[in-house]
């Protein structure tokens, strides 16, 4: 059996988690594992007015983690943002999915974490710690309390890359979500699917620090998977993962970054 | 076991229920409310098939916990008729052979609603984006692209399009 | 929507185009319902008190069970029952045994050990979904984990665990003698050795959920009567009730089976599981039931259409006439028997597929591995090895350099063909779609292949003929497991000639049980030439028209569908048990209850 416990705010649900209690956002992970019978709590805890929509502070961009894939498509500040959030499900889970929900979701999902990853987003807790989201998203089955919103510079025009691969047309789960910020001497280069959270791929990044041309696209493609433990599911195996990787990186960099 | 109490309008009429602890609003429509026109597909968001909208919007009851609908609004495919008046959709879907085995045409409709009552012109692409939440695995998708399409150009008052043999 | 083209030239026979309905376009009937969404699904039944039945499943491919301690679920909140193997009255059945094929192999609860990961190894019944979830969480299982096998060759081999003792070898004993279905026409070894190319290649086929939007599911209640009422979505009504009523042993009269909707079934909804699961539900608990697959459950446990590999070897003139094919094959038939070892009967009729090939044999396997039992799919038997074959055809194009089309055109049946099981072709049409299909795809043919015509050059005196066959006795069941066996290809060593001309007597499966089920061609008001009859081995012969009913099974008719070559097989399998249900009352029939039009 489940328990369902409504708090007002982030903070005070932080506060009321403890055992058996998972929190849920928009429901496309939680009640998911509520229909199923996950045995793994017993108590869902939620917030009736969680932070929710997208704003400015000394980091640059915020994002609240109540804020939904569809709201995202709503802002028109977020454009860069708009081809993840618009390959999520359709448009009922974009009505639903939140960002902060998008940072646990587990292999296949969690595209959104992924553009976050290679955007060096900052991951704003519910008490007011922040964490990197690489360090995040290593860490996030043991994290603590409760992602309150991620805060993010906003991209140089044309410096993020980003390519979802899915075997269903128009769309579909993906099979690789590929993510990638172009800045000065720092690229960041993100694979989702290729290990168990989304992951840089950091040999790539060294081959791309000179900058993007077709000799640098090739040096990146023949080491991106260094390091990187493709998932093995129904889609497709570690293997194909593993071999189509390089090809899906060498095309996101050729079809230019958005703006 | 305690049970929630929450009220909602469903189709224009008030519904006051209690729910069960963590019950989905797929549940609580079907079994609760006696509106067995949301089905359940997979419980996991991927079907579509119990697509409804809440305040307008279009959403899966399977994954929505019910007791958040307090206090809103809830549209399902057993609204769209008014009395024996079929909406255009309806009519279309019918004339358009846009429904084989039926499971998914209920989510397919209010996929379709959500997007007509805000786009009444819609592109074919358009069609398509709107309803890739929902699942057809008998019927095949041209149909119902194409009722769709064609109940939208009836409600700009065009006439419907030439839905081919039938 | 387009219309379909019917080629009068054809087809001017096949149907009379002054029907009002039929060959006309209609609204459907149900479409209504669908989209008010009031189509009543079986889960649209509502009923007080519905009770919540889950099963608790193996994590194991393979297991013997050494224990279930059911204790604590018993004591969860909600929790009416708990059920295990022994609760069902008679807990073995094979789907076919309806029409006595096939030996019973398949438990509706594991009770000895599991043979494939998701098998049901007890229930729980409880007031909700969830306790019912939760206590199923709570039975406790003791397995001993056995080696398993997952490839169908594998499992065939000297020293492959044995999956189930009622099939020790692993595969279907065909007509009680091989482990495998033979097809022999004429001689592929001499097909071979007059060969300017051979082309062999192996094809393997995944198994294919059928994945409907509902899953499968059925809600049973005690009825008026000491009857139960099952509302079901199953593809196969009278099936699941004949089945329901075996396995809990009880007069198919006292079920009272509403169905006819289904969210989506393409095959996938025939296997009878869910029916006399909720069934037995409403039996012990004397409340309405309810027993669903999720989602997780239709993929891991609802039957697919199986695997299947192929392999084809294609002996080839340099002009392209195909003069030799020759098949392997293996179905993947997972755990149990179910709807494949009749998939591979229905495969062998079709074989060499839609071409005129004059040497043609084939052995096929039915293999029993730790998968999830297959079942029906759209064509099943029939397009695994369809797609083998265009594709060898493609290989065969190329290795003798020839146009696709125009080597599908030169080698396609035409009327009056003799086919390898010894019907003779009819409405062919092949050469027609493959001309038609050339144009649209503007894909050119040579004018000699845009000129042909199935309807002209068949039938010649050496196209109708059924050649000298030579046959052999390879693979008796048992001898492969004993090692003995060393090939899984049909014979390079022929040991017999059958002469020219023969026709092989048709052995009916099932003889007809009572002679109101005796098929009177007068009285299905359908015409059934000498040559058109449906039946395959496991059907019933059709009575000469003039014959009416009688007391005696069907006489065998002067015809040789997928049956072995070779020797003729003893009497037909008959079960240790005669198996009967229903109502046993002299003339009624076994299969129905109730009143039956005579």
């Amino acid at each position: 059996m489940v328990a369902v416990e409504t708090y007002q705010t982030v903070a005070e649900a932080a506060a009321g988690l403890g055992e058996g209690a998972r929190y849920l956002g928009g429901g496309t992970i939680v009640m998911r594992q509520v229909n199923y019978g996950d045995q793994g709590f017993h108590r869902i805890v939620r917030a009736a007015r969680p932070e929710r929509g997208i704003g400015n502070d000394v980091q640059g961009l915020r994002i609240g983690a109540g804020t939904t894939m569809a709201d995202i498509l709503a802002h028109a500040e977020l454009s860069f943002l708009h081809p993840v959030a618009g390959q999520i499900g359709g448009p009922a889970i974009r009505n639903m999915a939140t960002v902060g929900g998008n940072l646990f979701a587990e292999n296949p999902y969690g595209d959104m974490a992924a553009a976050l990853l290679a955007l060096d987003a900052q991951v704003i807790m519910a008490g007011g710690q922040t964490h990197p989201m690489e360090r995040f998203l290593a860490d996030r089955k043991h994290m603590r309390g409760l992602v309150e919103a991620v805060s993010l510079q906003r991209p140089q025009p044309g410096a993020f890359y980003y390519r979802k691969v899915s075997r269903v047309k128009p769309k579909g789960v993906a099979v690789i979500t590929l993510a990638a910020l172009i800045r000065g001497g720092e690229p960041r280069v993100v694979f989702g699917n290729m290990a168990a959270a989304p992951m840089r791929a950091h040999a790539a990044e060294r081959a791309l620090g000179g900058g993007v041309s077709e000799a640098s696209i090739a040096a990146a493609c023949a080491v991106c998977t260094e390091g990187l433990s493709p998932t093995d599911d129904a889609l497709a195996s570690a293997w194909y993962r593993a071999e189509v990787a390089p090809v899906h990186l060498r095309r996101m960099l050729e079809s230019g970054g958005h703006s | 076991m305690a049970k929630t109490p929450v009220t909602f309008t469903l189709n224009d009429t008030e519904a006051a229920l209690f729910v069960d602890p963590g019950a989905s609003l797929v549940d609580v429509l079907r079994r609760g409310a006696g509106d067995l026109t949301p089905k359940q597909g997979c419980a996991q968001g991927t079907c579509g098939a119990c697509t409804v909208l809440i305040d307008g919007v279009p959403h899966l009851s399977c994954l929505t916990l019910a007791e958040t609908v307090q206090g809103r609004r809830v549209d399902t495919a057993g609204g769209l008729a008014d009395g024996p008046a079929l909406h255009p959709l309806q009519r279309a879907f019918i004339d358009g052979f846009a429904a084989q085995c039926g499971f998914c045409t209920s989510g397919m409709l209010m996929a379709a609603k959500a997007l007509l009552d805000h786009n009444a012109n819609p592109t074919r692409d358009e069609v398509i984006e709107a309803i890739s939440g929902n699942l057809c695995r008998c019927t095949g998708y041209e149909p119902i692209v194409d009722a769709i399409l064609s109940a939208a150009a009836q409600m700009r008052g065009q006439p419907a399009l030439q839905q081919g043999a039938l | 929507m387009s219309s379909i083209e019917f080629r009068k030239d054809l087809f001017a026979d096949e149907r009379d185009d002054n029907l009002k309905e039929i060959g006309k376009p209609t609204i459907r009937q149900d479409i209504l319902g669908h989209v008010t969404g009031r189509t009543p699904y079986y889960d649209d039944h509502l009923f007080d008190g519905l009770l919540h039945m889950r099963a608790v499943r193996s994590p194991h491919h393979h297991a013997e069970i050494r224990s279930i301690d059911t204790a604590a679920a018993e004591t969860m909140p909600g929790v009416r029952r708990v059920l295990t193997a022994k609760d069902v009255p008679h807990n073995l059945n094979t789907l076919l045994s309806l029409i006595n094929f096939g030996r019973d192999d398949e438990p509706l609860c594991a009770d000895d050990k599991v043979r494939y990961l998701g098998e049901t190894v007890a229930w729980v019944i409880a007031d909700t979904e969830r306790q019912a979830r939760d206590a199923v969480a709570k039975v406790r299982v003791d397995y001993s984990v056995l080696p398993h096998v997952l490839d169908v060759e594998e499992a065939i081999a000297p020293g492959a665990p044995v999956i189930n003792d009622i099939y020790p070898n692993n595969t279907f004993d065909y007509h009680q003698k091989y482990d495998h279905q033979k097809l022999r026409f004429g001689d592929v070894n001499a097909g071979f050795a007059k060969a300017d190319h051979i082309i062999e290649a192996e094809y393997q086929m995944s198994p294919i959920e059928q994945a409907p939007i509902e899953t499968c599911g059925a809600i049973a209640a005690p009825e008026t009567n000491d009857r139960f009422v099952c509302h079901t979505n199953t593809q196969a009504l009278f099936f699941s009730l004949g089945t329901t009523a075996k396995l809990l042993g009880i007069a198919s009269s006292r079920l009272h089976f509403i169905g006819g909707t289904a969210g989506g079934g393409f095959g996938g909804k025939v296997d009878s599981i869910v029916e006399p699961t909720a069934v037995l539900g409403a039996m012990v608990t004397g409340k309405p039931v309810k027993f669903a697959w999720d989602r997780y459950e239709e993929m891991q446990v609802g039957a697919p259409r199986g695997g299947e590999r192929w392999r084809i070897k294609d002996g080839v003139m340099a002009d392209g006439r195909i003069v030799a094919r020759e098949f392997t094959g293996f179905f993947d038939s997972g755990a149990y028997m179910r709807l494949s070892p009749y998939a591979i009967i229905k495969a062998t009729g079709h074989l060499p597929g839609p071409y005129a090939i004059p040497n043609v044999a084939s052995n096929v396997y039915c293999c029993i591995t730790n998968r999830t039992p297959a079942t029906a799919m759209r064509g099943f038997g029939i397009t695994a090895v369809d797609f083998s074959i265009e594709c060898h055809m493609d290989r065969v194009a190329e290795a003798v350099g020839m146009n696709p089309v125009e080597l599908r055109i030169l080698n396609a049946y035409r009327d009056g063909d003799m086919k390898a099981h010894r019907r003779k072709a009819k409405n062919t049409a092949l050469i027609e779609c493959c001309q038609v299909a050339a144009g649209k795809a503007s894909w050119p043919i040579s004018a000699d292949a845009a000129a042909q015509s199935s309807r002209v050059g068949g039938g010649t005196p050496e196209r109708v003929a059924i050649p000298e066959t030579s046959v052999d006795e390879d693979g008796r069941i048992g001898e492969r497991r004993q090692g003995r066996v060393a090939d899984t290809s049909p014979s390079k060593t022929p040991t017999g000639r059958v002469a020219a001309g023969t026709h092989r007597e048709a052995v009916a499966g099932a003889p007809v049980q009572n002679p109101d089920m005796q098929i009177d061609a007068d009285r299905i008001g359908h015409k059934m030439g000498a040559t058109t009859s449906a039946a395959a081995p496991v059907a019933p012969q059709a009575a000469p028209p003039a014959a009416g009913p009688s007391a005696q099974p069907a006489p065998p008719q002067p015809v040789a569908p997928a049956e072995p070559t070779p020797p003729a097989s003893p009497a037909p399998y008959a079960p240790a048990e005669k198996f009967s249900r229903g109502v046993r009352r002299p003339g009624s029939s076994p299969f129905t209850s109730g009143f039956r039009r005579r």
